[in-house]
């Protein structure tokens, strides 16, 4: 399934400047470990040693954070988008 | 000059100049501003900052930002008012009420918006910016109009009414966002990305923003004449205010303006309807998982703190506690405060003068300690509030019959003597209670 993944300022680095990339999955965690696979870096950025999701790592499906919907396991569907966001924003 | 020389990211430590930068590239952590101290301690001193002008700009030295005309409304340096009616309902002792009602835009995000607009200015922003529960909407908007900036304000549809006009009026674009105050702020800190060339705030010049909170600290020791409290009773929304009080009073120490660093217990106040760091430091745990917020609070409702982490950190740290209290005792808070000491609150300061209610009754805040608790935004922002309950206590016809039956109904105060007797004349006497000092 083709997941949309949009990508923060701080990580354009990695793919050489595009916001917006497209990969292949069925959950969310599928999803970041391919924009890993095809944009080396991004697994160290976003996940830590136990391989959760770093603590100032938001990650939206369809504007809704992942947290509420099953965390990486919750599953994603063909078409739909994933924001990575900075957590420390706001107040 | 300012006395920055870098910023830092508070997860792995790496180091960052002092630009337009808010979150550590590698692990996304919040970067600090970090200071030398050496320097300041051997520039500051209680009379430079006593020359200084009766706003947070007396505190420049200890600010991220060096201007000779800041972007400034008049913030802080706000009255800080000894409460002996409100402490002896309370069951405390010396507790003062920090009341940042008094601000330009009636609540304490003056502070921060005033350091911000001011950094952000001379980075070469053109256009304010930022995500809001409404308060900083008001400020934002209030600042950018002083400077001569564009302003692009989000909020959530739902706001109250008030502090929608009170960020319209300044002439602005507000952008009401159908959602809670995580979506319009996880919108901005996309648009950050979108939008490099806008100073938002709280986003990308947050790191500079934040560090306004400190002087709610500064101004408190000095209002105590250079002495810190023991307690501070501090509303949680991002976690952002809590964590720089406490940088704040250690800042003091290190730089000289008080004897040494201090040990100031601080406590967090939520509502049971958006309580995330209350219920981790309950549940005890350094695990915040995010609500979807429900509260009267709206100020404080933001379900996914930014800052929850670092909050509960300080409360656990210097031994402070953390509270949540209804909607329902948030609005007799906000009518205790101004019942007792003539100060109106907001929500926000609803809540925390119940948590404080519900603190002292369980023993966490002591009557042996002086206390101050923060009162951060004015009540004529969410009067909607208390809109079902307040009212005349009688509607009469224009004559003095009327107005004898409708007092006569009122019935006496409690206790003592009654001072509506129409023999009790006044003999002029200047009251001489000390108790109503105010210190500004």
């Amino acid at each position: 399934m083709s997941i949309s993944i949009r990508v923060p300022a701080q990580l354009r680095t990695l793919t050489g400047g595009a916001g917006e990339v497209s990969v292949e999955g069925s959950t969310v965690g599928e999803a970041l470990k391919a924009l890993d696979v095809a944009h080396p870096g991004f697994g160290e950025r976003l996940f830590d040693e136990g391989g959760n999701l770093r603590r100032f790592v938001n990650v939206f499906l369809a504007d809704e954070d992942v947290r509420f919907l099953g965390g990486l396991d919750a599953p994603v569907a063909d078409g739909q988008t994933l924001s990575v966001v900075p957590a420390v924003a706001g107040g | 000059m300012d006395f920055v020389s870098g910023l830092r990211c508070r997860e792995c430590g790496r180091a960052y100049p002092a630009e337009a930068l808010h979150v550590c590239d590698f692990c996304f952590g919040p970067l600090e501003v970090t200071y030398d101290y050496e320097r300041i301690a051997a520039t500051v001193t209680r009379e430079r900052v006593a020359a200084g002008p009766r706003t947070i700009w007396r505190y420049a030295d200890l600010l991220p930002v060096s201007d000779p005309s800041p972007v400034d409304l008049g913030a802080g340096f706000t009255p800080l008012v000894r409460a002996d009616r409100l402490a002896a309902e309370l069951g405390l002792g010396e507790l003062w009420i920090k009341d940042d009602t008094a601000n330009p835009t009636g609540s304490f995000k003056d502070r921060v918006v005033s350091v911000a607009l001011t950094k952000a200015r001379q980075l070469g922003f053109k256009v304010a910016a930022c995500a809001s529960t409404g308060n900083l909407a008001n400020s934002v908007a209030a600042h950018a109009a002083r400077a001569g900036m564009e302003s692009v304000v989000l909020i959530p549809a739902d706001l109250e009414r008030a502090k929608v006009t009170m960020t319209t009026v300044y002439g602005g674009r507000v952008v009401a966002v159908q959602g809670t105050y995580d979506d319009v702020n996880r919108l901005c800190a996309e648009l950050t990305s979108e939008r490099p060339s806008w100073a938002f705030v709280n986003v990308n010049v947050r790191t500079y923003y934040a560090e306004g909170s400190k002087t709610l600290a500064f101004e408190v020791a000095e209002q105590l004449g250079w002495q810190a409290p023991d307690h501070v009773v501090v509303p949680i929304g991002s976690g952002s205010q809590l964590t720089k009080v406490a940088k704040g009073f250690e800042e003091l120490g290190r730089v000289g303006l008080l004897d040494e660093v201090p040990t100031v217990r601080i406590s967090g106040a939520q509502a049971d309807g958006c309580s995330p760091v209350a219920t981790a430091f309950a549940e005890g745990t350094d695990a915040i998982r995010p609500v979807k917020p429900s509260t009267i609070a709206k100020s404080l409702a933001i379900g996914n703190p930014a800052d929850g982490w670092y909050a509960l950190d300080v409360i656990r740290r210097t031994g402070g506690a953390c509270a949540s209290v209804t909607d329902g005792e948030i609005l007799d808070g906000i009518r205790l405060l101004a019942r007792t000491e003539g100060i109106f609150a907001e929500t926000a300061g609803g809540v925390t003068i119940a948590t404080l209610a519900k603190l002292a009754a369980s023993g966490a805040v002591r009557p042996d300690e002086r206390v101050v608790a923060l009162v951060t935004g004015h009540g004529l922002k969410t009067v909607e509030a208390l809109a079902a309950t307040e009212g005349p206590t009688a509607t009469i016809a224009p004559t003095l019959e009327a107005f004898d039956d409708a007092f006569e109904a009122f019935g006496a105060p409690a206790g003592g003597t009654d001072p509506f007797d129409l023999a009790g004349v006044p003999d002029g006497t200047p009251g001489t209670d000390p108790s109503t000092r105010s210190v500004r």
